[in-house]
């Protein structure tokens, strides 16, 4: 059993009279890695905002082991926050920045110098100390920001979008580096990104966010694999969405017609009744592509091929007109397998590799949310 | 192509802005350096031998308590500019964009209005039987007038009237550039209100500050026409000394050398807000 540290309960938030988060309640575990994630405008910065003190929810409470925390002042609560755009005071040098919490808290100066000294080393500047942050590259200013917020040892620690302003492979290397901080810390982390993969590689468990309302909370491997809705299939990772309909019931199984094959499938959780229609979801890397002589599988042909290093993802257009995204691993067999457009093909999955999502009453994909901030 | 069409330009435009440098600041500032180190003549102004005779002048404790006494008023002024003006564009740089180009067009309009004009306006406000006058006689608050013009006050009033726009405008940019969430971070780490003022705010708006002295406080030491309508004899700008001598007493090489010394003191100022803005790396290294 995890023990709370944080626990938000009833959270509603409205600007201009917008609902910008709708009565949201959400644990969060003394020493976990959890991630707010979700597209722009879903509500995860003016969470986060919420738990720092920068804003004031107009109903619900926070509170930290059982202490209520809703109107404290931010300067007052046990947490820190690492900005997006690292917020480093200009003036000042990346010592002073450092030591700016330890000075408010009025500690005296040798404790000081050593508490600064340790949180640069941990973030590998202490030979940057006296350099002002515009003299540091964005990779180190954003570690300045996180030795700075990490000095005063806050039991929660809040990341909004921190490694957005980096490029593809220092972001790599600091999501490494920020998870390794975080289990030698021991700190909690709330991390806030609307980058599914960051999302997915770093967490301990995952919040997908969308209209102020909790979509799904869970693992990374539940979010992924077994996505509670549309919205969190379409919104983490890619997914083909195949039409289906139940054919038959039986014990722990139902037979589903799909582009006309009959499948037999795993019964899902939610209600299922004869003739009713269904989504059948498949990740990229659960299809199959088969020989068009194959008998099982729908026909197609290739209409796209990409070739990304360690897999081969194609796009392929179906007869009955949806397209399909594959991705395939090369494997050793055959390293120089490829496709040709415009080559037949059929496709197929692995049974039991499928997800089942009931039908949804406003199916309208909203693609403006899909789209990053 | 391009670059044929557009070199003849780009040459045009070289040309131009060196030669408005060249004949327009650098010669008449170079003609006034000469001239104060040059010798008085009756008749044709100035004449050789050179001689630093002006710059000894200065010191004369007659000139040298008006350049104290106008830089006591012209820092009076800027005081007072910055206690206005530093509230008035925090707030201004907090409210709404559209309320903020309406206050700065506010702050502007006056400027449509010659400012020797507007020092005569506040003239009438201010003599013994002006409005402020009668209006508090009216409501029976005072006896008699109050003797407010040919004051120092009335002087210092006068240049706030007209200086304090320059003193908003750079501290609303500064303001306006100053990013929320270094403030956000300030309380984060646990600072309150005022450490945050003490530690983030001040600091980072002194650029701001600096500037806006820059653009009050010289001027305010010689806008010669502001004590002339409003300061009686007793109260002399560094500016009316330098009017004076060149219209008046024809000592061209002393108001020359008198002028100089504000230049000096503007230069003083332009490198201490240069340091300033480096502090805060928005300028090169």
């Amino acid at each position: 059993m995890k023990k709370t540290l944080l626990s938000l309960s009833n959270l509603t938030k409205q600007f201009d009279g917008k609902t910008v988060l709708d009565s949201l309640s959400l644990d969060i575990y003394d020493g976990e890695f959890i991630t707010l994630l979700g597209p722009s405008g879903c509500g995860k910065t003016t969470l986060l905002r919420l738990m720092a003190g920068f804003e004031h929810p107009d109903a619900g409470t926070i509170t930290l082991s059982g202490e209520d925390l809703t109107g404290t002042p931010p300067e007052h609560r046990p947490l820190n926050t690492v900005f997006q755009h690292y917020a480093l005071f200009p003036h000042m040098s990346v010592f002073d920045n450092v030591a700016y919490g330890l000075k408010m808290e009025k500690r005296p100066k040798e404790e000081i110098r050593e508490r600064v000294e340790e949180a640069l080393a941990m973030v590998q500047l202490q030979d940057y100390m006296r350099r002002k942050p515009h003299q540091l590259s964005g990779g180190q200013q954003q570690r300045v920001a996180i030795a700075r917020a990490v000095v005063k040892r806050p039991r929660l620690l809040l990341l909004d979008e921190p490694l957005s302003a980096l490029d593809y492979k220092l972001r790599r290397t600091m999501q490494v580096e920020l998870k390794r901080l975080q289990r030698e810390l021991g700190i909690t982390f709330v991390f806030v990104t609307h980058d599914q993969e960051e999302a997915l590689s770093m967490s301990d468990r995952v919040v997908v966010l969308k209209d102020g309302l909790v979509q799904q909370l869970g693992t990374p491997r539940e979010v992924y694999e077994r996505p509670a809705n549309l919205f969190t299939a379409r919104f983490v990772g890619e997914t083909n969405f195949f039409p289906g309909e139940v054919e038959s019931i039986h014990d722990g199984t139902i037979t589903v017609d799909v582009f006309g094959l009959k499948r037999t499938l795993r019964r899902p959780d939610f209600p299922v009744r004869e003739g009713q229609s269904l989504h059948v979801l498949l990740r990229p890397e659960d299809i199959r592509v088969l020989d068009p002589a194959d008998e099982q599988g729908v026909a197609g042909k290739i209409v796209e091929r990409n070739y990304k290093g360690s897999t081969l993802d194609s796009v392929i257009h179906l007869e009955y007109g949806t397209e399909v995204l594959a991705s395939e691993f090369f494997d050793e067999d055959d390293p120089a397998f490829d496709y040709r457009l415009g080559e037949p093909v059929k496709v197929s999955w692995v049974d039991g590799w499928e997800w089942l999502l009931p039908e949804e009453a406003d199916e309208s994909v909203n693609e403006d949310a899909l789209t990053d901030a | 192509m391009p670059s044929i069409t557009r070199q003849p330009f780009r040459t045009a435009v070289l040309v131009l802005v060196w030669g408005w440098l060249l004949f327009l600041v650098l010669a008449p500032n170079l003609l006034v350096v000469g001239a104060s180190v040059m010798t008085r003549d009756p008749g044709t102004f100035i004449s050789l031998p050179l001689n630093l005779d002006a710059y000894r002048q200065l010191f004369d404790p007659l000139y040298l308590e008006v350049f104290l006494h106008s830089l006591y008023m012209a820092a009076m002024t800027t005081l007072v500019c910055l206690l206005i003006g530093y509230p008035f564009a925090w707030a201004l740089s907090k409210l709404g964009k559209q309320r903020q180009l309406l206050l700065i067009f506010l702050l502007i309009v006056p400027f449509w209005t010659n400012s020797l004009v507007r020092t005569y306006a506040l003239k009438m406000l201010l003599a013994t039987n002006g409005l402020i006058n009668s209006s508090l006689m009216g409501l029976g608050w005072i006896d008699e007038p109050l003797q407010m013009l040919y004051t120092e006050g009335a002087v210092i009033i006068g240049l706030v009237y007209l200086l304090l726009p320059f003193m908003i405008l750079p501290l609303y940019s500064v303001f306006d550039d100053l990013r929320q969430e270094l403030l956000l971070a300030s309380h984060d780490l646990g600072a309150g209100r005022f450490a945050t003022f003490i530690h983030v705010i001040v600091p980072l708006t002194l650029p701001g500050v600096l500037a806006g002295v820059m653009l009050v406080l010289l001027p305010a030491m010689g806008l010669f026409f502001v004590p002339d309508i409003l300061g009686g004899s007793r109260n002399l700008l560094v500016g009316n000394v330098i009017k004076n001598q060149f219209l008046d007493a024809r000592n061209w090489p002393f108001g020359a050398a008198a002028s100089i010394v504000l230049t000096i003191t503007m230069a003083i100022l332009m490198l201490a807000h240069r340091l300033s803005k480096q502090r805060i790396g928005e300028e090169g290294a």
